[in-house]
């Protein structure tokens, strides 16, 4: 009976899928898959990026669609859960043949869905600041690389503000490691003694940082200018930066620059105790263009909400979702090797004034903003570059991927071409 | 039209350079306009005029309270935000009445300019009627050591009647004569003023003179270093001890309400975290309410959530009881999936009814900054949680040991059916018991809602702690459960500097689980007939 039942369910969700499909053949839509996590751990920063595919989407249609067609979002829970990402993009491409994935926070969740990916020829677009070390066919990485974070947060330290003294403090997974470990070759590089660093990590949602705030305060005793830079993730930077106030550490002694901190994550917090602590990011609410502007409206609009804040994995969909739009008009189809080809070097202006490019290794070219938290939870550009970065996948300061490259185009095609030993395949690991 | 603007901004600048000695009307206007660096040196002009009025100035600058009014560009103070802001004019203190949101905007502060403002402050403060904040500048000019300083030092060490204020002032001198060109004995004679003050402050202005030309001056400050380092190292010791007792406090906070409805009654309570959390969230909207009606009451704010959340915390705990454990005593499986349900519904309901994100819940005044011990600084927040968490315990304790209550509730775990012969009602006292714990897990949100953020997700990350102490220290046994959290809190505290907060976390654990081997029953395990049954 039971298997009876079984049968016949199937069969049901089988008649309804093949009826909804028909139905929706005669309207002629582009799919759109969106995998971010609505519930679990993630939530807090994924949804926001669901949002705003779906409003891009919305703007999208408003002017037209795509080649005529209108655009059709398919969203997907993932519920924070690594192997679940991977089992949800499947579905989303084998079963709801979406075009295009937006979609991803982690590293862990992107690194279980990509050889989903591939096995399937689909194209993914990763918004979020990652820690590089990967260049994959079938993904555009529309986030910061190191290079595009990380590496002018120190150089900024260093020249503007004096700092000799280095605390890498970070969470203990992938992202920080690896980054820390790219800062680490560069600091030493630039001639920073081993012992002028401090290496921390602390587990997931510390919350007692007593001993490690003495020892960075202890640490910037030795009569040079020391400033913290701060891979803590998300939730456990609140503590962090109340007891570093609560021990008299102000901004102005040893300022704490960090990667993880952004517009969403100090929304709705006693922001006086990060007054002055830096934050590296490809984009600020605060930044002051008409297209920023624009968007902030649009997203207000949208989102119906006057106090929602923008922030820069928003700013790497828009720049994302617009270069796709753009590559799938200059391909006339939504085949996937025809977009892929298409995609690199594609130009479309980013909401900080300038027009970001992507690179033949998959990632994008954007200027690298220094802001200081204010008190009303914005951060305040303090410096940027000159001109646009590309994000560099293969960090040139680590001594097994600094013979690395990617390009995509024909004829090399290679995700990690070895110029040493003129091979594709190299040491990488991916 | 271009061109004339040109041109007066150009006369404007003449002007303004012309004027060699501004008045301080003229550089507070200066201070919206240019870079950072530029408005640094605006702001060490305002500092160079002695005038009274630049430390309120100079104050609401580095508060971020200076705005611009954007209808004739007046630089004007504000306090207060949205609706009840109210403007002041920031020189004379006058109130200028109500200011509308997007009327003004603000002027920008950077860290190189924070830091012109506090040395610009302390200068002008040197001389103030008030020692504290005589003593405060002093302090801040030995942290910048700057040798244009020294004469304004001496000139206030001359007329200085408080000693300990004139101490500072003189080791704030003697930083300032390092880090001049003075000769050679002069600077190893400020070493030593510097050195008898001993702490990480002083070892911040030595350390650069380690390796000075001159032999002598590095000598001495070699000899002075090594004599505070000696001295630090003692007193790191009893920072670890006081880092541990803290981390045992909140450890102790977690878990003693686990003491009682899993240690006591033997109820496997996986909702226990989220009854800390919802304390946590009483304490927030016990804020919000009495920030939009009562602001003066804001510093009262965490006496007056505490009984709240007891009684928020304890009435959903007797209704958990009531409703679902009841039905499940002595069936440990269905106990621990139904409390871990009811531990999801709550966060899931705090999710719906305030957000996935965060929620700020503020420090009052008297729980902010920290006090110096000795050689140790001790953080207000910290302190007072040890104390409110031993408060609790020995509260709890007088409860069970002197109250009817106690002794029925005692009476019940022990020997239910003789319990219930001698006229007890065993399933008031089983919700109330229930109730009880649950709602010191609501006094422990009060608490950690300081400490930790105040999220849905608070209270998983106490959950495993609080049944790590409890089967530590014996089930069944309050004392344990408190020797258990200061001997891991302390135990975890002298481990993090070696081995790092990763590796400490992941060594208790395994320590627990051997000791457990050794022990099942934990340190104190409770003896008697009622263990068998």
């Amino acid at each position: 009976m039971i298997c009876n039942l079984k049968h016949f369910g199937l069969g049901a969700a089988a008649a309804a899928s093949l009826w909804a499909g028909s139905a929706l053949a005669q309207e002629e839509t582009i799919k759109v898959g969106v995998l971010h996590s609505l519930s679990g751990t993630m939530a807090i920063s994924e949804t926001t990026l669901k949002d705003a595919v779906l409003m891009m989407i919305d703007e999208q249609n408003k002017k037209g669609g795509v080649l005529g067609k209108k655009l059709e979002p398919v969203v997907v829970d993932p519920a924070s859960d690594w192997p679940l990402f991977a089992e949800k993009a499947r579905e989303l491409v084998a079963s709801d043949n979406v075009s295009v994935v937006f979609g991803c926070w982690t590293s862990v969740s992107r690194k279980s869905v990509l050889p989903v990916f591939e096995e399937l020829n689909s194209i993914l677009f990763y918004p979020v600041q990652y820690e590089g070390q990967e260049s994959q066919r079938n993904v555009f990485y529309t986030g910061a690389a190191p290079n595009q974070q990380a590496i002018p947060a120190v150089d900024y330290l260093m020249n503007e503000e004096g700092v000799e003294r280095w605390v890498l403090a970070g969470t203990d997974y992938v992202y920080p490691r690896t980054t820390n470990q790219i800062l680490e070759a560069y600091l030493k590089m630039k001639g920073v003694a081993p012992e002028d660093i401090m290496i921390n990590y602390t587990p997931f949602g510390h919350s007692d940082w007593q001993t490690i705030v003495s020892d960075i305060k202890a640490f910037g005793s030795a009569g040079k200018k020391t400033a913290v830079v701060s891979t803590i993730n998300g939730d456990a930077n609140v503590p962090f930066y109340k007891e570093l106030a609560n021990q008299g550490v102000s901004a102005e002694d040893i300022p704490v620059v960090a990667f993880s901190v952004g517009e969403e994550e100090l929304a709705g917090l006693d922001t006086a105790p990060l007054v002055g602590h830096l934050a590296a990011w490809n984009y600020f609410m605060s930044v002051d263009t008409p297209e920023n502007d624009e968007f902030i409206e649009k997203w207000h609009a949208f989102i119906k909400n006057d106090d929602r804040v923008t922030n820069d994995p928003m700013e790497a969909t828009y720049i994302g979702f617009n270069m796709w739009v753009k590559a799938v008009e200059a391909a006339g189809t939504t085949e996937t090797d025809a977009v892929l080809d298409n995609m690199i070097g594609v130009a479309v202006p980013n909401l900080t004034g300038g027009i970001s490019s992507m690179g033949a290794n998959h990632h994008i070219t954007k200027p690298v903003l220094i802001g200081e938290i204010q008190d009303d939870g914005q951060i305040e550009t303090v410096w940027e570059t000159p001109g646009l970065v590309l994000g560099d996948e293969w960090s040139d300061y680590l001594p097994e991927s600094k013979d690395l490259i990617s390009d995509w185009r024909a004829p090399m095609s290679c995700g990690n071409f070895n110029v040493a030993t003129g091979k594709c395949g190299g040491t990488a690991a991916n | 039209m271009r061109i004339l603007l040109t041109l007066t901004v150009w006369f404007g600048l003449l002007l303004a350079s012309a004027a060699s000695a501004q008045s301080l009307e003229d550089l507070a206007r200066q201070l919206p306009e240019g870079s950072f660096n530029d408005r640094a040196e605006v702001v060490a002009k305002i500092g160079a005029t002695g005038d009274d009025r630049a430390v309120g100035l100079l104050n609401a600058l580095g508060e971020g309270e200076l705005r611009v009014r954007e209808a004739d560009g007046a630089v004007i103070q504000v306090k207060g935000r949205g609706s009840k802001a109210v403007g002041y004019d920031p020189l004379t203190g006058d109130e200028l009445g109500p200011v509308g949101s997007g009327s003004t905007e603000s002027i920008r502060v950077n860290n190189s300019l924070r830091r012109a403002v506090r040395a610009a402050i302390g200068l002008l403060t040197l001389s103030s009627p008030d020692a504290g904040k005589r003593l405060a500048a002093a302090n801040t000019a030995f942290a910048a050591p700057d040798p244009e300083q020294i004469e304004a030092l001496d000139t206030a060490i001359a007329k200085e009647g408080d000693a300990a204020v004139r101490t500072a002032m003189e080791q704030a001198r003697a930083a300032a004569v390092l880090a001049s060109d003075a000769p050679g004995a002069e600077k190893v004679a400020a070493i030593g003023i510097v050195a008898r003050r001993g702490g990480t402050d002083a070892l911040t202005v030595l350390n650069p003179y380690r390796g000075d030309a001159d032999a002598p001056v590095a000598e001495a400050a070699d000899k002075a270093i090594a004599g505070i380092e000696r001295a630090q190292q003692l007193w790191n010791v009893g920072q670890n001890v006081w880092f541990g007792l803290s981390l045992g406090s909140v450890l102790l906070l977690a878990a003693v309400g686990l003491a009682i409805t899993f240690g006591v009654m033997g109820v496997i309570n996986m909702a226990h975290g989220e009854l800390i959390m919802i304390g946590a969230y009483t304490t927030y909207v016990t804020q919000q309410v009495i920030r939009t009606s009562f602001p003066g009451l804001f510093d009262w704010s965490l006496l007056i959530a505490a009984p709240l959340a007891f009684l928020v915390a304890g009435a959903i705990g007797v209704a958990i009881e009531r409703f679902i454990v009841r039905f499940l005593y002595g069936r440990a499986l269905e106990t621990l999936l139904a409390t871990w349900g009811v531990s999801l519904i709550l966060q899931q309901l705090v999710r719906t009814f305030f957000g996935p994100s965060n929620r700020e819940v503020g420090n009052p005044s008297w729980m902010s900054g920290a006090f110096p011990l000795g050689g140790l600084s001790i953080t207000w927040n910290r302190f007072y949680i040890v104390i409110f968490a031993v408060a609790i315990f020995v509260g709890l304790l007088l409860l069970l040991k002197r109250t009817l209550f106690g002794l029925q509730m005692r009476a019940v775990t022990q020997n239910r059916p003789m319990a219930s012969e001698m006229g007890i009602r065993t399933a008031r006292v089983d919700a109330l018991t229930f109730g009880l714990g649950a709602g010191i897990a609501g006094l422990a949100g009060v608490a950690l809602s300081q400490i930790d953020n105040v999220s849905p997700n608070l209270g998983q990350s106490y959950i495993i702690d609080s049944f790590l102490v409890v089967v530590f220290g014996g089930a069944g046994n309050l004392w344990g459960t408190f020797a258990a959290a200061f001997t891991l809190g302390v135990a975890n505290k002298f481990m993090e500097p070696f081995v790092g907060a990763v590796l400490a976390k992941i060594l208790i654990l395994v320590f627990i689980i051997l000791f457990i081997q050794k022990r099942p029953r934990g340190l104190f395990p409770t003896r008697g007939r009622a263990v068998e049954g």
